[in-house]
């Protein structure tokens, strides 16, 4: 009754400034915006279980779309190519990243600033234009792996990606050693530690949230990327997002969305490890 | 290794001699200039100035994290030109601690020994030594971030001191620690100096914190040594008016000064005339005198050679056990005297607009040549 009471009350009493709840035209943005990032996504999820070849009505539940996936061969080989070339790009990215951002920050020189901008300049390139790049730069190089064995045949498009995720690890430790207070270097080196040691000690600790944010970062941009990859892949290599596009020109088939569904779930756990290390870490500097 | 003192080679030479030392920034920013000192071993020695007056220019030196331009280092007997900041057998405190994060307490405080690939047990067992020194015994688990900052400043004293370095440098230790803890930091530094024997070098803006804790205080600005000199004589003689200024309180009146024989002067500065003081200085002078030396009354001193003067009371400020007491006696500057409160009421004599007597005597002047 009394809780009742306070809620009429509430009801007609002024929306405080902080009350955004209580505002229709936030309420709006926020529904409008929700439904337009995840309606698309969801009704993917949902389609994936749908127990008809077409995707248009709703037939029933069935996980048999999933089993398809799982026992296509062209996909899952697609897959473990995309997880292996994502794995090394990752690593290769982090350590390039790490030692670039280690020099911009560390030692002055000239044409420093232009360095660091040419560095982050993938970041803005069009993709579109990067892929095209690539693909003459390895066509004119002769540079074809193609008909190599695996995991050999993928060296082209693992190239390519290093080369598009790199900027991206590199800027992000770049940020992470700005918060770096230099007395710890020093100290470590006045108690008696050598450049190597000071590096390996002191800075790579610091620097370990970033590596881990940019390895993420990077795996993530390689696992899904299309543009650059399909330039860049030669007929006989697959990724997985090139895969999915494959099967899309012919129809959208519920194992279409299954497989789909399983990159978007993939992303996702990659993404929210990502954020959780980023908030500890702001936790860690903020106490 | 080079960090024991126990290879000191004589134990009467300087443990410290700066020679001639110049340290230029860019083209032309003379951060220290000419400077040459000696710390004696043992000591509990102080650069003291404002801000910017090369003083932690000149410890970084010490430290090997500055190469001096021109003059030469010595440590322990060791010329340091070419001994890098790893090698050299120093070690420091740091304005900011740091206390490396990722590392517990004990790791932190190990981490010299760990370099020097010293057995784990020694480790072990010196960290525990080093703990107990700074009190911070049973704390080596902890992580820094749940460490007060007093307890980070102590880890970071530990860690210095563990490698038994010749010289202990300390730059603005007690800067980042609230009035109350510094004051105790001060007595407990002290404390820690005597134990273990090492020579201190402080670098310091306080100066009270430095008259309180070090045997002798350099005291700089742009980047010249002003004076050397021990706590009482660098407060009771200072060399010259930046440095009674500097140090303490001071009353100042500007004025001329001629030989009256016999090491004596003649001096004429604001309201005091022809005052017959001992000393050198002649020409432009500025006379000086500390305010606790003021005497203040009500009538005209009886003292003969007293230097006096009567003004109007402008401000008591009152600091329960002494109460600063301001005088305009028509010479610019009011003239503040400080009067102990060793009985109840004595401040609460004067009050504002009141005429009052200062007076003192001329031993306790000071005269500054300008």
């Amino acid at each position: 009754m009394s809780l009742l009471d306070r809620f009429r009350r509430t009801g007609k009493s002024e929306i405080g400034p902080l009350e955004y709840h209580r505002r229709l035209w936030l309420q709006v943005t926020v529904a409008l915006t929700l439904i337009f990032l995840y309606a698309p996504i969801i009704t993917l999820m949902a389609f994936s279980f749908n127990d008809s070849k077409r995707n248009i009505v709703w037939r029933g539940f069935t996980f048999k779309y999933y089993e398809k996936v799982i026992n296509n061969s062209e996909l899952i080989e697609a897959f473990t190519n995309s997880l292996t070339i994502a794995f090394v790009s990752t690593v290769v990215s982090v350590i390039l990243g790490a030692l670039t951002a280690y020099v911009l920050w560390r030692f002055r020189f000239p044409f420093r600033s232009v360095y660091e901008g040419a560095m982050a300049l993938p970041v803005v390139i069009p993709e579109i234009c990067m892929g095209v790049a690539l693909m003459v730069f390895f066509l004119r190089t002769g540079f074809h792996t193609g008909n190599l064995v695996w995991p050999f045949n993928l060296s082209a498009i693992t190239i390519a990606h290093i080369a598009f995720s790199f900027p991206f690890a590199a800027i992000v430790i770049r940020a992470r050693l700005e918060s770096f207070n230099t007395e710890l270097s020093e100290c470590a080196k006045d108690l008696g530690a050598s450049e190597f040691q000071v590096f390996k000690d002191i800075i790579v600790p610091h620097m370990k949230p970033g590596l881990i944010a940019g390895a993420l970062l990077a795996f993530t941009l390689s696992l899904d990327d299309f543009v650059i990859t399909f330039f860049t892949s030669g007929p006989n290599t697959l990724t997985f997002p090139v895969k999915i596009y494959s099967m899309v020109r012919f129809s959208v088939t519920p194992e279409v969305n299954a497989a789909s569904t399983i990159l978007i779930v993939i992303t996702v756990i990659i993404t929210a490890l990502a954020l959780r290390l980023q908030n500890r870490n702001n936790m860690l500097q903020a106490g | 290794m080079a960090h024991e003192t126990a290879s000191a080679p004589s134990t009467s030479a300087p443990i410290i001699e700066i020679k001639g030392v110049t340290k230029i920034f860019g083209s032309d920013v003379r951060a220290v200039d000419n400077v040459s000192l000696e710390v004696e071993r043992g000591e509990f020695f102080a650069l003291l100035g404002p801000s910017g007056c090369g003083k932690t220019t000149l410890l970084r030196m010490l430290a090997g994290f500055e190469t001096p331009t021109t003059g030469s280092l010595i440590i322990d007997g060791q010329d340091m030109a070419e001994v890098q900041a790893n090698k050299r057998p120093v070690n420091m405190v740091f304005q900011s601690y740091a206390v490396f994060p990722h590392m517990t307490v004990a790791q932190n405080v190990g981490y010299g020994l760990k370099i020097d690939r010293l057995p784990r047990k020694e480790i072990k067992d010196r960290v525990k030594e080093a703990l107990e020194l700074v009190k911070l015994d049973g704390l080596g688990e902890r992580m820094p971030d749940e460490l007060s900052g007093g307890q980070r400043q102590r880890v970071a004293l530990a860690r210095a001191l563990i490698k038994r370095p010749s010289v202990l440098l300390l730059d603005e230790p007690l800067s980042a620690l609230d009035a109350k803890l510094r004051e105790a930091m001060q007595l407990e530094l002290v404390r820690l100096q005597k134990t273990v024997g090492i020579t201190f070098v402080i670098v310091t803006h306080d100066q009270a914190e430095a008259l309180s804790m070090a045997n002798r205080i350099a005291v700089m600005e742009n980047g010249v040594v002003r004076q050397i000199a021990s706590p009482a004589e660098l407060y009771e003689q200072p060399a010259s008016r930046f440095v009674g200024d500097f140090i303490g309180q001071i009353n100042l009146f500007d004025g001329t000064a001629s030989a009256a024989g016999e090491g004596r002067v003649k001096v004429t500065a604001g309201p005091f005339t022809d005052v017959i003081l001992e000393g050198t200085a002649t020409g432009n002078v500025c006379l000086a005198v500390r305010p606790e030396k003021v005497t203040i009354s009500t009538s005209r001193p009886s003292g003969s050679n007293l230097i006096a003067a009567s003004g109007t009371v402008t401000d008591i400020a009152y600091y329960g056990g002494f109460s600063n007491v301001f005088v305009d006696i028509g010479s610019g500057e009011p003239v503040l005297a400080e009067i102990t409160n060793s009985a109840r009421g004595v401040s609460s004599q004067y009050s504002q607009g009141d005429t009052a007597w200062v007076s003192w005597r001329p031993e306790d002047t000071l005269l500054f040549d300008e």
